[in-house]
């Protein structure tokens, strides 16, 4: 067999290239493009170098809004991955209720993110919403415009509600892909219902997971409609994540110059954060002594 | 060590079955002797699986007994038989090394990790799975899983048989010889009863001593590979084993002679005998294709045909026959001639079977 070479061939990746410049290649670069310049008006503009992003780093309020944001992150990741696993081993996997159980639990993602917010902002009220109202009723002097915790609490609350079913479908999925004979083998192996998940069920479920984590990683990391909405960011700063410190910087300050810092070391940490956790895990999978 | 009898068991996936149709397994006794290596052979969905998801525990049967040793085992779990299964797409722990594989099922039952270590050593060598220990098994070849879920049944000292469901399907042809004279080899080694379901001839013939013939739920005839050839106890048999199947031809009596059609078949007067004497409406003479003798010059007793085809197979050759407008298969050694246009056949006696309603009925003299 020859093999014709014809460099012709890479005018067909053109459409794609077209493609992708569009939606993220300008973008980007426009936001690189301001994050190098101090722009007065459409005619004057200072070239600033890394200025800009030595600033933002050192910025006290960012970086303390990025620490928040990673603890959030996190909390919601090891609250929602474990009990995503264990709601989709929970689920029955036939008959009606299966069908049924599936769309209860697929519900809170139908919701869009700013109605989620005002949702939970009603059910949060001391005076009308259940929540509010209940949790004072009971003794506890529930608040979330004046506490802290309560404010936290809620937020993780909601977020854990409205993004756990995300993990349980995946993990759902990845279970009903799991060949019965896996279940019979170790049976006959007398296995324990503990090495059956660890052995079985969670090697199977890597691959969702991978994507599932990614996804609520990226998804939590740029949270902004619902605290937005539910606290205001507040009280105080408590609540104030970056994507909400970057809008009041870019919208409410007009500083396109040090947000467009911000936001591409934004873009970079998730980007970091994502590619790392990936190579890990896929790592793992390797033979330890290189397949030899 | 055990002796696995099973006594009056069916198996229905209904919860009330009505007719026979119903049930996968229909009533059968059958038992599997300690140390033999046996095979059960049949078509897709004859029942074969079930029977062996039976044996295992992982069903339990909707009536009758699955006794171990004469101990009856029907409630216990497959954990609690000492019975493991490999299953026809290899089942491997993909995280876990080879070595850690083939020690799960000791750890499980909280043996010393000096012993365990001993014990796969000595599994993995017969095995030939040494090299590969340190791998992880999601890694493996298809051939290497499936020594894998066999290992894990051989390392446990307290397996008394070994169950098959068609471990062979995913393995590639030439590797597929390899592992079962592997299976041989362990089979001779361990003194295991081992149980392998297959619906390839070739496959149940090298494998086992002796073969179940399953059919419609039935195990319709239990014996050697040579016996299931030479008298298949059913026309089934004489259809599923050999290539091109059974011959069989639809009789009656008339005029106290044995009639296929209207030509008449040259039978013992025993096999005469039986014949006329059935009620049955459905009666059959079999004969496989290499015990019809063919002959191209008249001969005494022999019948005349006419030659529809001559197929040329190396070594031998297959003639379609017509005899009336009944159409009948005889093979050939390729040193013999092939007769074209008109032949003359006879059925040697001793080969003749008599089947009525589907069973060969017992025609020999002592």
């Amino acid at each position: 067999m020859n093999k014709v070479y014809d460099n012709k061939a890479w005018l067909l990746i053109l459409p794609m290239l077209a493609l992708v410049a569009f939606s993220a290649i300008i973008p980007l670069m426009t936001v690189v493009n301001y994050s190098v310049q101090d722009v007065f008006d459409a005619n004057t503009r200072f070239f600033t170098g890394t200025e800009w992003f030595v600033q933002m780093l050192n910025d006290p309020t960012l970086q303390s809004a990025l620490l928040r944001q990673f603890a959030f992150s996190l909390t919601v990741l090891c609250i929602q991955v474990p009990l995503g696993i264990g709601i989709a081993l929970l689920m029955p996997k036939k008959g009606w209720q299966a069908s049924a159980v599936l769309i209860l639990v697929t519900l809170p993602l139908l919701i869009p993110w700013n109605v989620v917010g005002s949702i939970w902002q009603i059910f949060t009220r001391g005076d009308i919403g259940l929540m509010g109202w209940g949790l004072r009723e009971l003794g506890y002097e529930y608040n979330i415009t004046r506490s802290t915790v309560d404010a936290w609490g809620t937020i993780i609350i909601m977020d854990v509600w409205h993004w756990t079913p995300l993990i349980a479908l995946l993990c759902y999925s990845g279970l009903r892909s799991i060949p019965e004979a896996y279940y019979q083998a170790a049976r006959i192996d007398r296995a324990s219902r503990w090495a059956v998940f660890r052995y079985i069920q969670l090697p199977k479920l890597t691959n969702v997971l991978v994507i599932g984590v990614l996804l609520r990683f990226m998804h939590s990391f740029m949270i902004y409609a619902e605290p937005f909405v539910l606290t205001g960011g507040g009280p105080g700063s408590s609540t104030t994540f970056l994507s909400q410190s970057l809008t009041t910087m870019a919208i409410g300050q007009q500083d396109l110059g040090p947000s467009a810092a911000f936001s591409l070391i934004y873009f970079l940490i998730i980007l970091l954060v994502s590619w790392v956790f990936y190579t890990a895990i896929m790592n793992m999978q390797k033979d330890k002594e290189g397949g030899a | 060590m055990a002796e696995i009898t099973l006594r009056h068991l069916a198996h229905s996936y209904l919860p009330s079955p009505a007719g026979p149709e119903d049930y996968a397994i229909r009533e059968m006794d059958h038992i599997w002797h300690q140390g033999g290596a046996y095979a059960l052979l049949g078509p897709s969905g004859c029942g074969k699986s079930t029977l062996l998801n039976i044996i295992s525990g992982l069903l339990e049967p909707s009536s009758g007994e699955v006794l171990f040793d004469g101990e009856r085992v029907n409630s216990l779990a497959p954990e609690q038989r000492n019975i493991a299964q490999v299953f026809q797409f290899p089942v491997v722990y993909d995280t876990m090394t080879v070595f850690d594989n083939l020690a799960f099922p000791l750890r499980n039952t909280g043996m010393a990790e000096t012993k365990i270590r001993e014990k796969v050593l000595e599994v993995a060598e017969v095995l030939e799975l040494t090299p590969q220990l340190k791998r992880k098994a999601k890694n493996l070849t298809a051939d290497e899983k499936q020594k894998v879920s066999m290992g894990r049944g051989l390392v446990r000292e307290d397996v008394s048989a070994i169950l098959f469901d068609e471990p062979l399907t995913v393995i590639d042809p030439q590797l597929k010889w390899k592992l079962r004279r592997k299976l041989k080899e362990i089979h001779r080694r361990f003194n295991i009863t081992m149980v392998y379901v297959t619906h390839d001839q070739l496959e149940a013939s090298t494998f086992a001593d002796k073969i179940a013939v399953m059919y419609q739920g039935q195990v319709v005839q239990f014996g050697t590979p040579r016996e299931l050839y030479e008298r298949p106890a059913h026309t089934f048999v004489g259809y599923f084993i050999g290539s091109p199947g059974m011959n069989l031809l639809d009789i009656s009596v008339k005029d106290d002679q044995v009639r296929c059609g209207e030509v008449v078949i040259p039978v013992t007067p025993r096999m005469r005998d039986l014949i006329a004497q059935s009620d049955s409406s459905n009666i059959r003479l079999g004969i496989r294709p290499d015990f019809v003798e063919v002959f191209e010059t008249p001969e005494a007793d022999a019948l005349t045909v006419n030659v529809v085809n001559a197929q040329d197979l190396g070594t031998y050759s297959i003639l379609t026959l017509a005899l009336g407008d009944i159409t009948l298969k005889a093979r050939i050694n390729e040193d013999q001639p092939t007769p074209k246009g008109k032949a003359y056949i006879r059925f040697p006696q001793a080969r003749l079977g008599v089947y009525i309603d589907e069973y060969r009925v017992e025609t020999d003299h002592e």
